[in-house]
């Protein structure tokens, strides 16, 4: 009777553990399901590359789309990575262990709040700012990559930081034998020797940019129309999606889904992409 | 204690080292500079925030039935509550058990292992507007289930799965091996030996990752939208929609007519957000300090 128990056990544990494998198979079956088909109603080239998206007329093309995810999620680099990293390398090699205790819980805080808190920030300060200098209109990629450059900080930190601290510390202790100041001893011997852990940490930060919907909805603007320059508005795919599904019926319908569809691609080569720098930091 | 006497250098000492090599004081600089930045961001939001947010803050806005003319952000709370609830419920034991599974069962390196880590790894990856998406295809739609807190919950609990696997798992691991030793030496059988021993000595971990969840699904929108759908009422049951804080937030500021009471919900949700994060890292401590 104990055996049998125990083997009862063991079989529900298994299957528990089989929720993710399961739950990975749905969202792939019904995303694909749902999107492909649009996609090859609509003609692949012309749903990818074509420049117009007018649900009215029938015309589905979601390049804008794509290049505005892009284009934010370049920006969000290039506003959040150097600032990350940085804060990294101070938290790993320059902070005094109280200020750490302080300083931690900070950016474990920044990745807490919630989206549309920092969309709502964005809509109250950084669109005003930019539009003080656009003849009022704030709405931009410049708003939207500032915003996510923020929003992906404590992913950059978290990761960065962790692989600066794996690094074994004869590195630094070899640079200043050799008469290196501490600074030079981080950034030279430390830093490369954690380069594939940091671009693991800058791949993972793209993923979050590219995946962002509710804080760059709020920021960016929302027009379906090709990038135009960094003052002018743009919509990325997630905000296609959110911003016309609630009334939108068949092929629109399924134009979204299948918009959908091609962010879950984005996301899933970059989390390959992700997991192979992961292993070879192992 | 006197090597460290030597070691350290006066102020005097130090500007004279960086006088010689100013590429190390640069570099100094520049790394202060972001730690100053990505802090003084964060204290700047908050503080924003609430000073902007607390004068709206009013016993109308906590009026127990919602109107265009109050707009009470009561039931929104009790949404919020009823689906942190009906999510937790689904996903914490699915995810303490895999974790189980995976730390006290499996057999390092077999297939399904890999497949499960594989598996759990993209799940933590996809956006939440995806986990929207199929939500809505699969409780909304397939299922016939309409715009409910059921739906919501069944999308979020699948979303924040990996996230009590993974920190489930580091408490089982962080358990010594002596503990388990002790319980089989004592004749106790495997089962017993996980319910009584290996996971109660885990419970500080266990819950600081539920708690992490708990944050998760307070501030989730996208997700949210096209499956618990945005009525702003307490539903009757959980086959009815409800919208959460996160989502009447989003209206509001989306309407633009209330945004006063935007401000308000902004400062509701850190409020929350920071309190379940000073838990979480109070749990967390406990667990290092024990060690």
């Amino acid at each position: 009777m104990k055996k049998l128990g125990e083997q009862v056990m063991r079989i529900v544990f298994f299957a528990a553990a089989c929720a993710s494998i399961l739950a990975v198979v749905l969202i792939c079956v019904f995303l694909f399901a749902n999107g492909l088909p649009a996609i090859a109603e609509i003609g692949v080239f012309d749903f990818l590359l074509g420049q117009k998206w007018k649900p009215s007329n029938d015309i589905y093309g979601i390049l804008p789309m794509i290049l505005g995810s892009i284009y934010v999620t370049a920006g969000a680099v290039i506003v959040g990575v150097p600032i990350g990293i940085l804060t990294a390398i101070f938290m790993a090699k320059f902070c005094p262990k109280g200020l750490y205790r302080f300083l931690k819980p900070a950016t474990e805080l920044l990745a807490g709040i919630p989206s549309v808190v920092y969309g709502f920030f964005g809509l109250v300060v950084i669109v005003p700012i930019i539009g003080r200098f656009n003849d009022g209109n704030g709405s931009s990629i410049l708003a939207a990559s500032l915003l996510l450059g923020i929003m992906i900080l404590p992913t950059i930190i978290g990761v960065s930081e962790s692989a600066i601290r794996a690094v074994p510390e004869s590195y630094y202790e070899g640079g200043r034998a050799l008469g290196a100041s501490h600074e030079r001893s981080v950034f030279f011997a430390t830093l490369p020797a954690a380069s594939s852990g940091i671009l693991a940490a800058v791949v993972l930060g793209i993923g979050r940019a590219i995946g962002e919907t509710m804080a760059v909805i709020m920021v960016a603007g929302n027009h379906a129309r090709m990038p135009a320059g960094i003052l002018k508005g743009i919509r990325t795919l997630t905000a296609n999606i959110v911003m016309e599904m609630g009334y939108a019926a068949d092929l629109h319908r399924e134009a979204l889904i299948a918009t959908g569809v091609v962010l879950f691609v984005f996301i899933l080569m970059i989390n390959l992409l992700f997991s192979v720098l992961k292993r070879r930091v192992n | 204690m006197g090597g460290e006497r030597i070691n350290k250098r006066g102020l005097r000492q130090r500007a004279k080292e960086y006088a010689a090599s100013p590429l190390s004081l640069f570099l100094l600089l520049l790394v202060i500079a972001g730690a100053v930045v990505t802090l003084s961001v964060l204290i700047f939001l908050i503080v924003y925030i609430l000073i902007k947010g607390i004068p709206y803050i009013t016993p109308d806005l906590f009026a127990l039935e919602y109107n265009s003319e109050n707009v009470s952000l009561f039931p929104a709370m009790v949404n919020t509550v009823t689906m942190t609830m009906l999510a937790l419920v689904i996903a914490a034991p699915l995810g303490i058990f895999s974790a189980i599974y995976l730390t006290e069962y499996a057999k390092r390196g077999s297939r399904v292992v890999e497949l499960i880590r594989l598996t759990t790894e993209t799940l933590s990856g996809i956006p939440s507007i995806v986990y929207g998406l199929f939500g809505m295809l699969f409780f909304v739609t397939a299922l016939r289930w309409g715009y409910s807190m059921l739906a919501g919950a069944l999308t979020l609990s699948i979303m924040i799965l990996p996230l009590i696997m993974r920190t489930t798992e580091e408490a089982l691991k962080a358990v010594p091996d002596s503990y388990r030793e002790g319980s089989f030496g004592l004749g106790a059988g495997k089962l017993r030996t996980v319910f009584r021993i290996v996971l109660p000595s885990a419970v500080p971990g266990i819950l600081a990752g539920i708690i992490l969840a708990t944050g998760r699904i307070v501030g989730e929108t996208a997700a949210l939208m096209y499956t618990a759908g945005t009525v702003a009422d307490i539903p009757d049951s959980v086959m009815d929609s409800g919208r959460t804080l996160a989502v009447h937030m989003y209206a509001l500021s989306n309407e633009g007519l209330h945004v006063g009471q935007a401000y308000a919900t902004a400062v509701v949700l850190l409020v929350i957000v920071i309190a379940i994060n000073w838990v979480s890292s109070f749990l967390a401590g406990r667990i290092a300090k024990g060690r």
